[in-house]
């Protein structure tokens, strides 16, 4: 937590903000980008502000407008942003060591603030979970700092997005920026066959499906490709070492 | 300007819950415990396939029809994303890109 002082004196809360800021232009453009998504799909600014300031999640965020804007049930919406944020779930794997010591509350704020960048930098600065307790402050230091400019370039350019928003004529399809976002995340998760394979299974099982009801032919599409992924792993036990 | 309603910011608000949820989900417990087996496994495999699954439609139909015209901007910008993405390994890159061929098709050629 960036507002506890024993954080933001360290030297290593500093040392953590510095790595981050040549990735901060990057985050801000694509904060800016979900926050112009997010008005040009349809949301209201007071929607889109609330989005921003609570969710802190651009792929959940944006594959989640969609299926807002079509009216889907809550818990399609819901089941489909926690898919989309599973890696989150193996990173908190990972993370767990070095978090352990603090109370409950604690672990929670610094994880919900942890991002996709915040998790490589730390765990590539940090390979081992501190051993004594001024390492371990060193670490949490370090981890807040990171995030904090992080989650603030975020913050800031989409609300900055959505204000922008406004301005610009929605023939322009600006909308269609989100979905190029997602397709990027999805083409950096395509690390194996075996996830090439799940994302092809899914593509064709939701077009294939998109006229059920509720938009189930999302969670009908995940549900398929994974089953079929598991299913290949088993006749094919050599595709689980390639994954 | 679109309208604000109450299930929405619900449903932004039960998001937010699924962020913390999502991010701090092996410390919540203070006890040590594993997923089972095929769970782990399906880890691997979940997440590309939810983008894939909002991704595709959203390319490829038109409210869930497949697009029975090559004068499609998305389909040319979704393709120059995609080498794009795999030119810089960037996601601002593919955006970038994916626009730059979008936005000329749209405004220019009115596909």
């Amino acid at each position: 937590m960036f507002f506890r002082p024993t954080l933001y004196r360290h030297d290593e809360f500093w040392q953590g903000l510095r790595d981050l800021a040549p990735q901060a232009p990057g985050v801000a453009a694509w904060g800016l980008m979900t926050g112009v998504a997010m008005v040009k799909s349809g949301m209201s600014v007071a929607e889109a502000v609330a989005m921003t300031m609570l969710v802190f999640a651009g792929s959940s965020q944006l594959a989640a407008i969609p299926l807002l804007v079509a009216g889907a049930p809550a818990w399609v919406i819901l089941a489909t942003g926690f898919c989309v944020n599973l890696r989150f779930v193996v990173f908190s794997l990972h993370l767990r060591p070095y978090l352990m010591h603090l109370p409950r509350w604690q672990r929670m704020c610094h994880g919900y603030f942890t991002a996709d960048i915040s998790y490589v930098l730390f765990t590539r600065r940090f390979h081992q979970p501190g051993a004594s307790p001024d390492e371990r402050t060193k670490q949490e230091a370090y981890l807040a700092g990171n995030y904090f400019l992080n989650w603030s370039s975020w913050i800031l350019a989409s609300l900055l997005g959505v204000g922008l928003a406004n301005l610009i004529p929605p023939e322009w399809g600006l909308g269609f920026a989100g979905i190029l976002c997602l397709l990027g995340i999805q083409c950096s998760l395509a690390s194996s066959r075996m996830r090439i394979l799940s994302a092809a299974v899914a593509g064709v099982a939701a077009v294939v499906a998109y006229h059920l009801p509720l938009k189930l032919n999302i969670v009908v599409a995940i549900a398929v490709a994974v089953i079929l992924c598991l299913t290949v792993e088993k006749i094919r036990p050599a595709s689980r070492e390639a994954a | 300007m679109n309208g604000t309603d109450v299930w929405t910011l619900t449903v932004i608000a039960g998001l937010a819950v699924v962020t913390v949820l999502a991010r701090s989900f092996f410390f919540i417990s203070s006890r040590p415990w594993q997923l089972p087996d095929w769970a782990q496994r399906g880890l691997q495999y979940a997440p590309i396939a939810a983008l894939s699954a909002v991704v595709i439609p959203e390319i490829i139909t038109v409210q869930g029809e497949l697009v029975s015209t090559w004068q499609d901007a998305r389909l040319y910008a979704a393709a120059m994303g995609v080498v794009a993405y795999f030119w810089r390994r960037d996601v601002l890159i593919t955006i970038l890109a994916g626009m730059a061929v979008y936005l000329p098709l749209r405004l220019g050629l009115g596909w």
